[in-house]
């Protein structure tokens, strides 16, 4: 799973006000190279929670990316290998979403996590 | 050179998922038949709804390929982890990057994806079952979709109304059973035009594939209706409004 998938997944459990971002468990980590695309990076910049992003890959052993981000650092090259980095080739292969407000896990397994919520929690 | 899609020699399988099919196969088709607009539609998130095997998010990933410079963030979520494990095997072998979720329809992507996916392809299931049958996590959920075939259709629709962007469009695979016309009708209220691009009859089955996309002259007609119906001069542009020939819009020309 990629920082891209976590930035997009929160916590839906009944009665959670704020599901995001979830925390990370992480038990096994992987970098899988990425082919790098400028355009796909700045697409993606708009949607991606910088904050979430960063404590998450934090998580995961990287901390070159910077504290906040904005529009124009898109023009760095270096600013965009990083993000890239993050964004892409780090991956959750095994270990656990957690949600904020409850605590529950919700596993990640082989790169994919499970958000299948039990009858208790619709 | 033709553009590439999945190939069944490198597809991933398990006793416990709904291996490719003539609907798998059909949707393909379809895709492959669009496939200059979906180039020109440059999108940025591509999602399959009921990934399976993996066989058509694997597809649609090779025929947009990196024939366009934007690239795009695939990904494909099942209800049944089996499905899961062999999507992203199929991925895998035919070197395809795309994330895979286990999870019910898109339950965890919904709020931060809102209005932000720009392609969703769906092969749900549609088959006219017992309404037992729907729901249960195994092989079945592949195929049993209760009365008319329609139990699991109507639950997604609602879902990718939410999940598309403004340019989104969403393509789905149905049954001449599921009532295509009336699938269309309901999302013409939701401000969806629409169009079967693809059909095809086997032995068993009569297979539409539509395309939908939100249309502003479309959100119009369903605004208007609404004030007519409430002055109460409803009948007569009631029936000219759901008159089955009006829903077939072309719209906008890439489509």
């Amino acid at each position: 799973m990629r920082l891209l998938t976590h930035n997009m997944l929160s916590s839906n459990i009944k009665g959670v006000t704020n599901g995001f971002p979830l925390l990370i468990e992480a038990v096994k980590v992987v970098e899988k190279e990425v082919d790098f695309n400028e355009d796909f990076l700045k697409n993606m910049f708009v949607k991606v929670e910088w904050k979430a992003l960063v404590e998450a890959s934090r998580t995961l052993g990287y901390t070159e990316l910077p504290e906040s981000a904005e529009a124009s650092m898109l023009d760095s090259d270096e600013f965009l290998r990083k993000f890239h980095h993050a964004l892409l080739e780090l991956h959750l292969e095994d270990g656990a979403l957690v949600c904020p407000e409850t605590g529950r896990k919700f596993p990640v397994s082989k790169g994919i996590p499970n958000m299948l919520l039990h009858e208790d929690e619709v | 050179m033709l553009p590439k899609i999945a190939r069944i020699q490198l597809m991933s399988s398990h006793p416990q998922v709904y291996d490719p099919c003539d609907d798998s196969f059909a949707l393909v088709d379809a895709l492959l038949a669009d496939r200059s607009n979906l180039i020109k539609h440059r999108p940025s998130i591509c999602m399959e709804i009921g990934c399976g095997s993996g066989y058509v998010i694997t597809s649609l990933s090779l025929l947009l390929g990196k024939e366009y410079s934007g690239g795009a963030y695939y990904i494909a979520t099942d209800i049944n982890p089996h499905a899961v494990t062999v999507t992203r095997e199929t991925l895998e072998s035919h070197g395809c990057h795309a994330e895979v979720v286990n999870t019910d329809i898109a339950l965890g992507l919904e709020k931060r994806l809102a209005r932000s996916v720009d392609v969703i392809v769906v092969n749900p299931p549609y088959v006219p079952t017992p309404e037992e049958e729907v729901g249960c996590s195994g092989i079945a959920a592949a195929w049993a979709g209760g009365e008319n075939g329609r139990r699991v259709i109507d639950r997604i629709l609602p879902v990718a109304d939410g999940l598309l962007s403004d340019k989104g469009w969403l393509y789905l695979v149905t049954l001449a059973a599921n009532n295509p016309l009336e699938l269309c009708l309901e999302m013409r209220k939701k401000g969806y035009a629409s169009r079967i691009i693809l059909q095809r009859s086997t032995e068993e089955e009569s297979l539409h594939i539509i395309k939908f996309w939100r249309d502003s002259d479309v959100l119009m007609d369903a605004n208007e209706r609404v004030t007519v119906n409430k002055t109460g001069n409803g009948m007569a542009s009631e029936s000219a409004a759901f008159s089955p020939f009006s829903i077939w819009r072309r719209g906008n020309q890439n489509v």
